[in-house]
């Protein structure tokens, strides 16, 4: 579905991202951590198209569309539209796009606030409007840049479940930027663990855990705990080696 | 290099089309002189003594009205503004006053003071005043409360409060006031001396005019314009420097 | 402490009024004639003698010159603030033409297109465009770029983002509302056959004293009426900005 083929990013004389090929199949919910500062942010705005490759490229099967989902969600709504003209911004040229807003803010649990604005909204229901904005757009790739880091843990753990209901609901596929490893491993079926800058892929794990996932249960897993224990390793052994 | 390329090249660009589109006729020659001309006319100027005196008479009726509206303002402003309850009170009075155009006056000025330089000074003190009295005002009120707190918890009298955070809070806000008041007492300033006749360079723009020299009416106006932009200039700097601390100067390293 | 400041708010303001009124009620200056004869003046010769004659005029001037910057203002901004290069190259003529003081303008203006009604538009439009195609250039600039990346990345064009530039024009729209108010005075005491600033000067010369002082206090409710009916619109328009901002 989505192959990254040995990108690299420089800006001037820094190098930020070395060599990162990873491929992504369909329906797959990818996840990308590493330590802080290791370029997660560039990699996926360059998947996006927001910045060119130094070298590489970014392959994605024909006539597939995608989406991205910024973590800084009160600055990417529009603060003049109202929840339902934002949803709709993507499709405002197609004919069936008022079914399509008020099926994605559905998704996302906010038929409520459809004539609301951003403002009147919390951080966590801004961020879902964010979500039905991407879905509406009806992407087969979803692109989510450290999209919870800004809410507050309860919130978090809300739209963890959200963002796993959509895939179901959607058949998307997912390709998630966090630095928070827990939920990485909760809600990836497999993890891309970069090096720090100027990156590279450390390694790509599997995530073998049943699914449904549950915030309770599946954290209870003996699974869970060494995967998440392996993951952090990792990082923490890459950080050491750069200090080193 | 590539900073000084375009504006250089789009001035040039400027004159060059003024030169051209005076030299086919499609501006009168009558109401727009060649561009080479102007430019001549302008450097005759330069050796002019008249012309100096006239620059004169402008620069020292921009200067008295803008020191005189200074002195009155900036300390006004501050007792005002860092007592709330004065604030207050004064605030819907400064609202209503401040949008009164201060060219209303200009009548007024010649009633009271006559033709000379003194109403011109009027003029001009009285429209600076208010740029300068406002900024001032806010500038004391507008104090981050979080920073005056923590100086009263430190033991900070109130005249200790005012010299050490209100006023250093206020410094930026006043420079912005002077950069306007300075651009504000020069319009007025040359508006007494075209509609009054006050001796400057508003006066001589005027006088060119009504004798038909065309060349020196816009050689005058563009003078008029570079030291407008020279002062803005000035202002603007000293601003810079003032404020370069301040959290809406910062740019975020990226 | 706090149930006392509003009530000052008004006391102050009447009482400077009141002081007014009682020191030149007894007034014999020439220059100063009691409030009250600059009241009836006032009532005699605005509501509604000369609305027709001067202060339709006046109003009319002032809105096609402030209309005509503000459309010029926002056109020529938006692109100068989308390409950084085409803004380096205007700023200095930009900044050599906002400093020309206004005044200076007028024989200009007079020389090239007569002393008529389009010389008073022209002029009033003239001034009036610097602060608002500043602020233009100024708001453009500052759009989020988060904004901007969200339409990149939905295929929106840019200019679906251009709201958001729109609390800085409207900052710019309100200062060069009062130099339209400046400028209408100041053209119509040079070179005017009727209006409100020629009603003022006129009366200057002809030594009619209260109709002098009536005429600028008329002024200076203008100034305040359009103030504030400037503070309605923009609160209509901008009620999405104060609310994120709240």
């Amino acid at each position: 579905m989505l192959e990254i083929r040995h990108l690299s990013k420089s800006y001037g004389d820094t190098q930020a991202i070395a060599d990162v090929d990873f491929a992504v199949e369909e329906r797959e919910f990818v996840s990308v951590v590493g330590p802080s500062g290791c370029g997660k942010t560039t990699l996926l705005k360059c998947i996006a198209g927001l910045l060119a490759p130094t070298s590489g490229e970014v392959v994605l099967q024909e006539n597939r569309v995608m989406a991205l989902v910024f973590q800084e969600y009160s600055r990417s709504l529009m603060p003049w539209l109202s929840v339902r003209r934002n949803v709709a911004l993507p499709i405002r040229k197609r004919p069936d796009r008022a079914r399509l807003v008020e099926e994605a803010v559905e998704a996302v649990g906010l038929t409520d606030a459809l004539d609301r604005y951003p403002w009147q909204l919390s951080g966590g229901m801004q961020q879902r409007v964010a979500i039905a904005r991407a879905l509406a757009y009806q992407p087969q790739v979803l692109l989510m840049d450290e999209p919870f880091a800004s809410v507050d843990a309860q919130t978090r753990a809300d739209l963890e479940d959200l963002i796993l209901e959509v895939r179901e609901r959607y058949d998307v596929t997912i390709v998630f930027v966090t630095h928070d490893i827990d939920e990485s491993v909760y809600l990836s079926d497999r993890i891309v663990v970069l090096a720090p800058s100027p990156t590279t892929v450390k390694e790509i794990l599997e995530v073998d855990l049943p699914r449904p996932r549950d915030q309770v249960e599946t954290k209870e897993l003996p699974e869970f705990a060494r995967l998440r224990a392996h993951v952090y390793r990792l990082i923490k052994r890459e950080e050491a080696e750069v200090t080193r | 290099m590539k900073t000084w390329a375009p504006p250089t090249v789009a001035v040039l660009c400027v004159l060059a089309l003024w030169e051209l589109v005076v030299g086919i006729g499609l501006l009168n020659e009558d109401h727009v002189p060649p561009m080479t001309d102007t430019v001549a006319e302008l450097a005759n100027l330069l050796g002019d003594p008249d012309f100096w005196a006239a620059v004169g008479n402008t620069m020292q009726g921009w200067a008295l009205g803008l020191g005189i509206a200074a002195v009155l303002a900036i300390p006004l402003g501050i007792v005002i503004g860092s007592s709330a309850t004065a604030y207050r009170s004064v605030r819907f009075v400064v609202e209503f006053l401040r949008p009164i155009p201060s060219v209303a006056l200009v009548p007024l000025a010649v009633l009271i003071y006559g033709v000379g330089l003194e109403s011109k000074v009027f003029l001009a003190a009285f429209a600076s005043f208010w740029p300068l009295f406002v900024q001032s005002l806010y500038g004391v009120h507008d104090v981050d409360p979080v920073a005056t707190d923590t100086a009263r918890s430190f033991g900070l009298g109130r005249l200790e409060r005012l010299w050490r955070i209100k006023l250093p809070s206020a410094v930026p806000y006043i420079a912005t006031g002077l950069r306007i008041s300075s651009a504000v007492a020069l319009i007025l300033a040359v508006t007494a001396e075209l509609v009054i006749g006050s001796a400057g360079l508003g006066r001589s723009i005027n006088v060119a005019r009504q004798s038909g020299a065309i060349e020196l009416m816009y050689a005058l106006i563009i003078t008029t314009g570079l030291i407008g932009y020279l002062l803005n200039t000035l202002t603007s700097q000293a601003e810079r420097r003032v404020l370069h601390w301040h959290p809406s100067q910062r740019q975020v390293a990226a | 402490m706090r149930r006392v400041a509003p009530v000052l708010e008004v006391l102050v303001p009447l009482a400077l009024l009141g002081v007014w009124a009682l020191w030149s009620a007894n007034s014999d200056t020439f220059y100063y004639p009691p409030l009250t004869d600059i009241l009836s003046t006032f009532n005699e010769t605005w509501v509604f003698e000369r609305v027709g004659s001067d202060v339709v005029p006046s109003l009319l001037r002032l809105t096609a010159g402030y209309l005509l910057a503000v459309a010029i203002a926002v056109l020529v901004g938006i692109p100068l603030g989308l390409n950084a290069t085409a803004r380096r190259a205007a700023a200095p003529i930009v900044e050599f033409l906002r400093a020309i003081p206004p005044p200076a303008l007028l024989p200009l203006a007079i020389v090239v297109v007569g002393v008529g009604n389009s010389m008073k538009v022209l002029i009033i439009a003239f001034v009036c465009l610097w602060p608002v195609l500043l602020n233009t250039i100024d708001g453009i600039r500052g759009i989020d770029p988060t904004l901007n990346d969200t339409a990149r990345v939905y295929g929106v064009s840019r200019f679906a983002t251009l709201p958001a530039a729109a609390p800085q024009i409207f900052a710019g729209m309100r200062t060069s509302l009062s130099l339209a108010v400046i400028m209408m005075v100041i053209s119509e005491m040079v070179a005017s056959t009727n209006g409100i600033g020629f009603f003022v000067l006129q009366s200057q010369r002809s030594f009619a004293i209260p109709e002098m002082w009536s005429g600028i206090l008329l002024l200076g409710i203008l100034g305040y009426a359009l103030n504030l009916l400037f503070t309605v619109v923009e609160r209509r328009v901008l009620a999405w900005h104060r609310g994120a901002h709240a």
